[in-house]
């Protein structure tokens, strides 16, 4: 059987977090009343001018550079034509020829090994309205027309679908740790097309190429791509030809349809928007917003490695946003022992769980790196144990009280930690011989002076009544 | 450079003009007028002048990120040839 690898190219659209749209000062917020913020220049009237968006330009430069990408200057802004219901103006400001970026790559992980996958160009353009389709008629909101949007086009260089989705992930990383995007995928804040061929591996010709579109989450990527390699590899196994053609992810039958397009290829005769004027990025500007990149996900992870030991495993959990990034660091930083093990199995555990089950991220629980390490201490010197940390934990997070407050109103060791107290049982009568001698010959009064050892090493926090009857039961077994 | 019926169909095509057959006839005529009319510009000597990519000498007109008004929604549909609650209507479009 003839082996065949997929060629896989990625387009992705994300849309900038900007307050106003790419060329005129309409908000861009979400879930506006539809057709509210809309003015005469992004419904496309006749006469109006396109200002761009200071802003719009410096996030893309900053993703640019993110992504290792050149920078064209000038660049300038060229017309796509085509019509759409949701095109207002009937064509689209991009960029052509010139765009503001070129030639970068990004490296993913995969399993601890790395690939390079280079980025052909990183573009401005705007953003479509969005179209909602009735029976017989179709609906228009123009209020994302003209958002700015990034489109960042990888080359060919993914082979796998898993490869698909570790770019997808490592991109999105990155462009959050810019803070440039939400990048999410339900809001439309990031969308993705792929293009794949299949080709006999070893080979360099390209097989007949294929679009992907209406893949809503990078699950749905990963699963397009699998099954429209296995369709691929079916027919090319029964020697018949693979027709180049759009074809659409269908999110209920979990397969690709070739999308009913018209027979003409789309011709976009692409020009010059001679109401935009050229963009001269200059090397001053350049460095200003270079040196305005944060530290990125890659090299956070190696940092955390090497400054606070931690597995490979773990580092890319915690860095998996800044937000969340910066919160693991300062609980490292403000943790007392050297050993962070036990700190960091609480962040990647019962906090990530808490994060997890409230669908926010470990910033977001409103525990403070000091207010964990009150908790971690307590659990430390075994006066609580896990389970009942973990229930502290969720209290600390719910009722935004301190763990010291959080134990000492629930009287939660002396009630419901029998655990840790017989830990300290048993060590109390391993440590005093005489006095459980004395007990079992007979001198009822010897339990209270092994109560009293009991309190004091629980620091006056153990329930002496339990600690009694534990200790009769201990003695008596 | 000639300009033949087909090419001035197609071009039609994608402006969504229809064209009676007279109207190709002579639009073909006055299109390569004009076509031939800008060749002439290939006869200039041009080897010492920049490359333009811009009518305009002016360039990087920016604006801040500062929202604005928009139109009030009455305003915005006013021009609306259908419209249905807050939206234009259109017909059904599929993909
Ligand atoms: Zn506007």
């Amino acid at each position: 059987m003839t082996e065949y690898e997929a060629v896989i190219g990625l387009e992705v659209h994300v849309q900038l977090k900007t307050k106003t749209k790419a060329f005129c000062g309409c908000s861009t917020e979400f879930g506006k009343e539809p057709n509210t913020q809309v003015c005469p220049i992004c419904l496309g009237f006749p006469g109006v001018l396109p200002v761009l968006n200071r802003t719009a330009l410096d996030y893309a430069i900053k993703v640019a550079l993110a992504l290792n990408c050149k920078i064209h200057s000038p660049t300038k802004f060229d017309r796509k034509n085509y019509f759409y219901p949701d095109l207002p103006k009937n064509y689209q400001i991009s960029q052509y020829d010139l765009p503001l970026s070129y030639d970068g790559f990004l490296d993913i992980d995969l399993d601890g090994k790395d690939k390079h996958i280079r980025i052909r160009r990183v573009h401005l353009e705007e953003d479509a309205g969005k179209l909602i389709h009735k029976e017989s008629t179709s609906l228009v909101d123009f209020n994302r027309a003209g958002i700015p949007l990034l489109e960042i086009v990888s080359e060919p260089d993914i082979n796998s679908p898993e490869e698909a989705y570790q770019y997808l992930v490592t991109l999105k990383s990155i462009i959050q740790y810019l803070d440039v995007s939400d990048c999410d995928m339900e809001k439309g804040s990031l969308r993705c097309d792929a293009n794949i061929s299949l080709r006999k591996k070893n080979t360099i010709e390209f097989g007949t190429k294929i679009e992907l579109k209406n893949m809503n989450s990078f699950k749905a990527v990963k699963d397009a791509l699998t099954y429209e390699i296995e369709r691929q590899k079916s027919l090319l196994s029964k020697n018949k030809a693979i027709v180049q053609e759009t074809r659409f992810w269908d999110t209920k039958e979990l397969k690709t349809f070739p999308m009913r397009t018209k027979e003409e290829a789309m011709d976009y005769r692409y020009f010059p928007d001679p109401d935009l004027p050229m963009f001269i990025i200059t090397q001053e500007k350049i460095q200003q917003i270079r040196e305005s990149i944060p530290e990125l996900p890659r090299e956070k992870i190696q940092r955390f490695i090497k400054d606070y030991g931690l597995s490979l495993y773990v580092a890319k959990i915690l860095v998996s946003s800044k937000k969340d990034a910066d919160f693991a660091e300062s609980c490292l930083k403000a943790y007392p022992n050297k050993d962070k093990k036990t700190l960091v199995n609480w962040l990647i555990g019962p906090l990530l769980q808490e994060a997890n089950t409230r669908g926010c991220g470990l910033a977001d629980l409103g525990i403070t790196p000091q207010g964990l390490n009150e908790l971690l201490g307590f659990v430390e010197k075994e006066l609580i144990s896990n389970l009942v940390a973990k229930s502290v934990l969720t209290e600390i997070i719910e009722k935004h009280k301190s763990a010291a407050t959080i134990i000492q109103e629930g009287n939660l060791i002396q009630i419901s930690d029998t655990e840790s107290l017989e830990k300290i049982a048993k060590k109390v009568i391993q440590e005093n011989p005489r006095s459980v001698q004395d007990y079992k010959g007979g001198k009822n009064n010897a339990i209270m002076f092994l109560v009293g050892q009991v309190m004091k090493k629980s620091q006056g926090k153990a329930n002496p009544k339990i600690a009694q009857e534990l200790l009769k039961r201990l003695l008596n077994e | 450079m000639g300009i033949d019926k087909e090419t001035v169909k197609y071009v039609a095509n994608l402006a969504r003009i229809e064209l009676r057959d007279e109207e190709l006839k002579r639009l073909s005529e006055q299109l390569k007028q004009i076509i031939d009319f800008i060749d002439k510009l290939k006869l200039l000597d041009i080897k010492d002048v920049e490359p333009t990519s811009h009518i305009l000498p002016m360039s990087n007109v920016l604006r801040d990120d500062q929202p604005r008004e928009s139109l009030p929604i009455s305003k915005t549909l006013e021009c609306a040839p259908a419209k249905e609650e807050n939206f234009f209507l259109v017909p059904k479009v599929i993909e």
